[in-house]
């Protein structure tokens, strides 16, 4: 669905318009503007401390909009209390009512705002079955397990048929294989109800595999937005960079700007013409992703256009699909790179101390911001 | 059975020494009591030597008119002293839970100084001031009652708004959040959220509230009228001319009340309880 491209653009559903909020001396949030489109399966993606959360709670009520303005669906959410705006949260503690049982935290939302009894029901129902908690009506959230409680508390949230659901941190508190089953229901989920999720994260595994959109945050300040795949191929500052995947960098000079190419001049790697990130970035680092590295343990033969760095093996750590080697180069400089382990006999990975050439393609080296 | 296994480093229960300890400690904390009640079936004026089993007592008892009168004023006092302090003693705990405003650590302070204040300076002082203000004394009852409530409610409330308060310390703030976001006011939010959770601090605490009121001897001393009776000072005069089995039997009623009023409030707050503790 969010793949297609809509007739008529239709106006984002989340307008954050020059936000700052200090705490002190320290801004939380820094002139942050953003605007999240609809239907959108959007991450806000960052370090802890960076901001994320703060601006997650301000779009839920829970903190105040320093200076700036939010407006949701067009509308400004100035002192508009949690209770009144057209949306809803999962918290990270998922914060199910304890004495509540399922089914009654999931009416709950519907209750209080006077939703009638004949209608609740139903709803009711329609939400425990979209979670997949059926069954489940019954019990108390201490009879539930942690994933089960999540569960709760995004059926709680989306009876409500809110215009947002905003999640913090919600996959943090499971288990890895629950963490990945929770990533790919809650596509499901988005897909299915059409909300928008704004997802607040600091695992970049998690929002590259779940969002549509993803915006990095570092210091209360947004550092780039772009769906998945641009942010881990394009990445247009080094922070964003080594924080979504891992990166090796390689200091460089500027010989001339060639349009969007540039053609640089590295101690390393000599003299290359390379792609820009971005059309503002006239200076900084190259980087180019550890599983793009050719590595070669016989003499080597460069391959046309290649870049050649000759190192030696510090160490290897085995993750069963793939390994990751790492290495230092001739000038002393760490590199790592990654091989997939695509057989089950072949290629056993080399000893520590083991000379070796990597080789590098121009095209996969980019030049980004620092 | 128990042999079988050899005693874990850390099981201490098992060990003779501690088991003989553990006995001890039963014996000198119950016995007495265990005394108290079979002592009120004894046939005989005194309560020294077993004479045989009778429940004439309980009937003597029974038909002591003031001993009845003290009886019934008791549980009135602990009845409405218990409402009060509960509601006030919770109330507090919130304002000091959830507020940060000026004065604050001294309030905190000031409302556990009841607990820790001498009973006797508390009811002297309680005299003083009953006297001071020209409370009227002579009422027709139960009005007469009211400033040993008055008294009561101002002892019993700090130990409510302590045990609330370490109730709430467990309080997760973003279960309030999430009611806020569903859509509740604050109100709504503080009787479907806030209060079930604290239900079992205001359980024990009004338990709390209620023992304290039942068996307090010297404020109510000091802040009865004249002619006003509670149980405690009724038994305290009969124990002057004789401990005589009646006054056990009277006791025995009220230990069996203040037992039955404990199983009544555990039961009711325990699904709560477990369920509370997870969230």
């Amino acid at each position: 669905m969010r793949d297609s491209v809509a007739p008529i653009v239709e106006p984002p559903i989340v307008e954050i318009q020059n936000v700052t909020k200090a705490y002190g001396s320290l801004k939380a949030v820094d002139d942050v503007s953003l605007a999240i489109p609809r239907n959108a399966f959007f991450a806000l993606l960052g370090p802890s401390g960076c901001g994320k959360t703060t601006l997650l709670r301000m779009l839920g009520g829970f903190e105040h909009t320093g200076t700036g303005r939010i407006l949701i669906d067009g509308e400004d959410m100035a002192g508009i209390q949690p209770n009144r705006r057209p949306v809803n949260m999962v918290f990270q503690s998922y914060a199910v009512f304890p004495h509540m049982t399922v089914a009654e935290n999931i009416a709950y939302g519907l209750k209080v705002t006077g939703v009638k009894r004949a209608e609740i029901g139903p709803r009711v129902e329609e939400a425990i079955a979209m979670v997949r908690l059926g069954g489940m009506a019954g019990r108390k959230p201490d009879q539930l397990s942690g994933g089960q409680r999540q569960r709760v508390a995004l059926a709680r949230a989306l009876v409500k048929r809110p215009k947002l659901l905003l999640l913090d941190e919600p996959l943090s508190a499971l288990d890895k294989k629950l963490r990945e089953e929770m990533q790919l229901e809650l596509v499901r989920l988005q897909h299915e109800v059409g909300i928008t999720f704004i997802i607040v994260t600091h695992d970049q595994e998690e929002a590259l595999g779940m969002a549509s959109e993803i915006a990095v945050m570092k210091d209360g300040k947004i550092l780039q937005v772009a769906p998945p795949r641009q942010l881990y191929e394009h990445p247009t500052r080094r922070f964003v960079a080594e924080f979504i995947g891992a990166s090796n960098s390689f200091a460089c000079e500027i010989v001339a700007i060639e349009g969007e190419n540039a053609r640089v001049k590295s101690p390393l790697l000599g003299e290359l013409v390379v792609e820009r990130a971005a059309p503002e970035v006239t200076s900084g680092t190259l980087i180019i992703r550890p599983e793009k590295v050719r590595m070669d343990f016989s003499s080597p033969e460069p391959q046309p256009g290649e870049a050649l760095i000759r190192g030696t093996i510090d160490q290897i750590a085995y993750f069963g699909d793939l390994s990751i080697v790492y290495l230092t180069a001739d000038d002393g400089s760490r590199l790592q790179c990654s091989r997939y382990n695509v057989s089950r006999i072949a290629r056993p990975d080399p000893a520590p101390g083991t000379a070796c050439t990597l080789g590098l393609h121009p095209e996969d080296l980019l030049l980004v911001g620092d | 059975m128990l042999g079988r296994n050899p005693i874990g480093p850390l099981e201490y229960t098992r060990r003779l020494w501690l088991r003989l300890w553990l006995l001890a400690v039963f014996v000198f904390l119950y016995a007495p009591i265990v005394i108290l009640v079979v002592f009120s079936f004894n046939d005989s004026r005194r309560n020294i030597v077993w004479q045989g089993f009778t429940t004439d007592y309980y009937v003597r008892a029974a038909q002591n008119a003031s001993l009845i009168e003290a009886f019934g004023n008791s549980l009135i006092i602990a009845f409405v002293s218990t409402i009060l302090s509960t509601v006030i003693g919770a109330l507090l705990a919130l304002a000091l839970w959830r507020f940060r405003f000026p004065g604050r650590a001294g309030l905190d302070g000031a409302s556990a100084l009841p607990i820790v204040i001498p009973e006797i300076c508390m009811g002297v002082a309680l005299l003083v001031f009953f006297n001071r203000i020209g409370w009227p004394t002579g009422m027709p009852w139960p009005l007469n009652l009211a400033p040993i409530i008055i008294g009561h409610v101002a002892f019993s409330f700090p130990f409510v708004a302590v045990v609330v308060r370490a109730r709430m310390a467990g309080f997760d703030r973003s279960l309030e959040e999430a009611s806020k976001d569903l859509g509740a006011s604050e109100w709504q939010t503080f009787w479907n959220v806030t209060v079930p959770f604290m239900k079992p601090g205001l359980i024990a605490g009004s338990l709390l509230a209620m023992t304290l009121s039942l068996d307090d001897f010297v404020i109510t001393f000091f802040t009865s009228g004249p002619g006003t009776l509670t149980f405690p000072v009724q038994v305290y005069s009969m124990v002057r001319f004789g401990a005589t089995p009646e006054v056990n039997a009277a006791s025995t009623v009220l230990i069996v009340v203040t037992i039955l009023l404990t199983i009544i409030a555990v039961r009711w707050q325990r699904p709560d309880k477990q369920a509370a503790e997870l969230g």
